[in-house]
């Protein structure tokens, strides 16, 4: 049994979706989008993933979007008008997302143990089993075994996996993000010396 | 889903909403007779029951000076005009003044107003969610509230309020930034992000900005003391500047914009972005005294002598977590009625080309000296070598970006 919360997340993020195609304003339809990112951050927090779930909303919701509406607003777009679909575009926009639909039900049917599955309830005598396994006078050990509220710290969870056993992934990103950083600030440097 | 945690989490909501929004309308009193007292004058010192318009003689004068003024102001608002013009875009305008306060509100639900209380085997934390995420869950939903200003000014489809608009918008992300890379000092400090946690260590060894106590007294937390002083400095900063409070209150600048993003707005709507400014900055004050200045912790050791989990030692911690805000609200206040408003460009340079370069460099200093017991006082020195030949061609490049483009490029 899932909790009420999930099937209002879900409804949130779903709902923020249809309304972010059927919307014709763009603004409205940007709007949509950060509902549904909301509802997203709800989703994964639910599953105990409290960082995921807050980075969603400040990066995406927070930073992203807008940026998005700030552009939309000082474009001043008007409404989109209805275009006619070709055939084509029609069948390809129903056959992908029935792919993904495929795939996610194989996932699920061969992961179906039980109601909830291999996802157990994390309490305070599991959190310090898990403890063990980190040094004694590192964070993460403190926050599971804190003697009044253990907690997950799973910001920290993920800090310790990336640092340590991703690494080198994470240092090649961050030069590919500076590359492309730089990039862009020379490609847009370029066409405006043009454009004058 | 235990009983007990869920009207326990519904009292929470409703006292720590109320003690918000208390905070809220006597920010208001506070503002003005605070800021009457800088321009030598007197302020509102005095609320009278209108019973003239009763067809009594005399209005009647409540004993406890201007304290009723909230009151007054707030009937104002709900008895004037609700105008709603004619060009606006309607739904936005409606939805506007909500996402301004709401976040705001929301924010308040994680800062630890109090010392757990513990009624036998349950322990209940003074916060209305102990998230483990504390610090970002604020910048979170606190970068939400750009929506309701930036779309403010964008569905009074009139000029003025469009730049405010734009303008709060190209600011709050700017200094978010700087925002949140102040505080990263702090978190490596704490090496947690649970504002619960991160009271309880400063309430044993002493307070972020005040390390008398504790472990406090070592070598190492008062050299910290450099790196964290620039955090606070740079944290409080960027806090006035998301609040839109009066050095960067350029969204809604009078002598420019007339009256910013709210010029359209009137009675309960104008109303709601009065109260999501005081709101954010009571939220800004509980978060600058919740990391750098132990929260509801009484400091200088007094804490640990006190009973842990009484529901009485509770009501003391919040009582001194709620004084601490109010001390800083009024620094607030006297920054606005301080210091006049910054040029617009100004404003961009500080944020991008100073904070944000301080910030950096910051975070690398507060690690050189959190990593000083493992590499040593040598490795220490070829750190900073290192950190300051990188800071000075940070600051030659960040000169020359603030250099004037010369008259040809144009």
């Amino acid at each position: 049994m899932h909790s009420i919360a999930f099937y209002l997340f879900a409804l949130l993020a779903i709902t923020g979706g249809i309304f972010l195609v059927a919307f014709r304003n763009p603004v409205s339809s940007a709007l949509a989008m950060v509902l549904s990112f909301v509802g997203l951050a709800g989703l994964f927090i639910g599953l105990n993933a409290y960082f995921v779930g807050i980075v969603q909303i400040l990066v995406y919701a927070g930073a992203i979007m807008v940026l998005f509406i700030f552009i939309i607003m000082l474009l001043d777009l008007n409404d989109e008008k209805p275009v006619k679909f070709k055939s084509t575009t029609v069948l390809a926009g129903v056959i992908i997302p029935l792919l993904l639909v495929v795939q996610i039900l194989g996932v699920i049917q061969s992961h179906n143990t039980g109601d909830e599955g291999a996802f157990k309830k994390i309490t305070a005598s599991s959190m310090a089993i898990s403890a063990k396994e980190f040094p004694e006078d590192s964070a993460i050990h403190k926050s599971l075994t804190h003697p009044k509220s253990p907690k997950l710290p799973d910001t920290n969870l993920i800090g310790h996996a990336i640092f340590t056993r991703y690494n080198f992934p994470l240092q090649i990103m961050g030069v590919l993000l500076l590359v492309a950083t730089m990039g862009v600030v020379i490609l847009s440097k370029r066409s405006s010396k043009k454009a004058s | 889903m235990d009983i007990p945690f869920l009207i326990a989490a519904l009292i929470k909501i409703g006292v720590f909403i109320g003690i918000t929004m208390t905070f809220v309308s006597v920010c208001v009193i506070f503002e003005r007779r605070f800021s009457a007292i800088i321009q030598d004058r007197v302020g509102p010192n005095r609320t009278m029951v209108p019973l003239s318009i009763l067809g009594f003689k005399k209005d009647f004068a409540l004993p406890i000076g201007g304290l009723t003024q909230p009151v007054a102001d707030g009937l104002k608002f709900i008895l004037k005009e609700d105008f709603t013009p004619s060009y606006v875009r309607k739904v936005f305008f409606w939805l506007a003044p909500v996402l301004v306060v709401v976040p705001a509100l929301l924010t308040m639900a994680v800062v630890p107003f109090g010392s757990p209380m513990e009624f036998g085997d349950t322990v209940i934390p003074m916060a209305v969610a102990d998230l483990n995420v504390g610090p970002l869950f604020i910048f979170a939903i606190a970068s939400l509230s750009v929506y309701g200003i930036t779309l403010a000014g964008w569905a009074s489809n009139s000029k003025y309020p469009f730049f405010g608009g734009v303008r709060s918008c190209a600011q709050m992300i700017s200094y978010e930034i700087a925002l949140g890379l102040s505080i990263i000092p702090v978190l490596m400090m704490f090496q947690t992000l649970n504002l619960g946690h991160i009271v309880e260590y400063q309430a044993a060894h002493g307070w972020l900005l005040l390390p008398a106590w504790g472990e406090g007294l070592s070598l190492e937390r008062w050299l910290m003391l450099i790196p964290l002083g620039i955090s606070f400095v740079i944290f409080t900063t960027s806090i006035f500047a998301e609040t839109n409070r009066m050095p960067f209150d350029l969204p809604e600048c009078e002598t420019e914009l007339v009256g910013g993003y709210h010029t359209e707005y009137s009675s309960m709507k104008f109303a709601l972005f009065f109260m999501g400014e005081y709101a954010a900055m009571v939220v800004g004050s509980a978060l600058i005294v919740t990391l750098f200045f132990g929260g509801w912790s009484i400091g200088f050791g007094i804490d640990g002598l006190l009973p842990t989990g009484a529901w009485w030692v509770s009501l003391i911690h919040i009582g001194c977590f709620l004084s601490k805000v109010t001390v800083f609200i009024l620094f607030f206040i006297l920054v606005r009625w301080t210091i006049p408003r910054f040029r617009y460009d100004q404003l961009m340079n500080l944020g991008w080309i100073v904070f944000f370069e301080a910030a950096l460099i910051n975070v690398f200093l507060a690690a050189l000296v959190l990593a000083y017991p493992s590499i040593g006082l040598m490795g220490v020195i070829i750190g900073f070598i290192i950190l300051s030949a990188a800071a000075t061609l940070l600051i030659i490049i960040a000169k020359g970006a603030t250099q004037k483009p010369s008259a040809t490029a144009v």
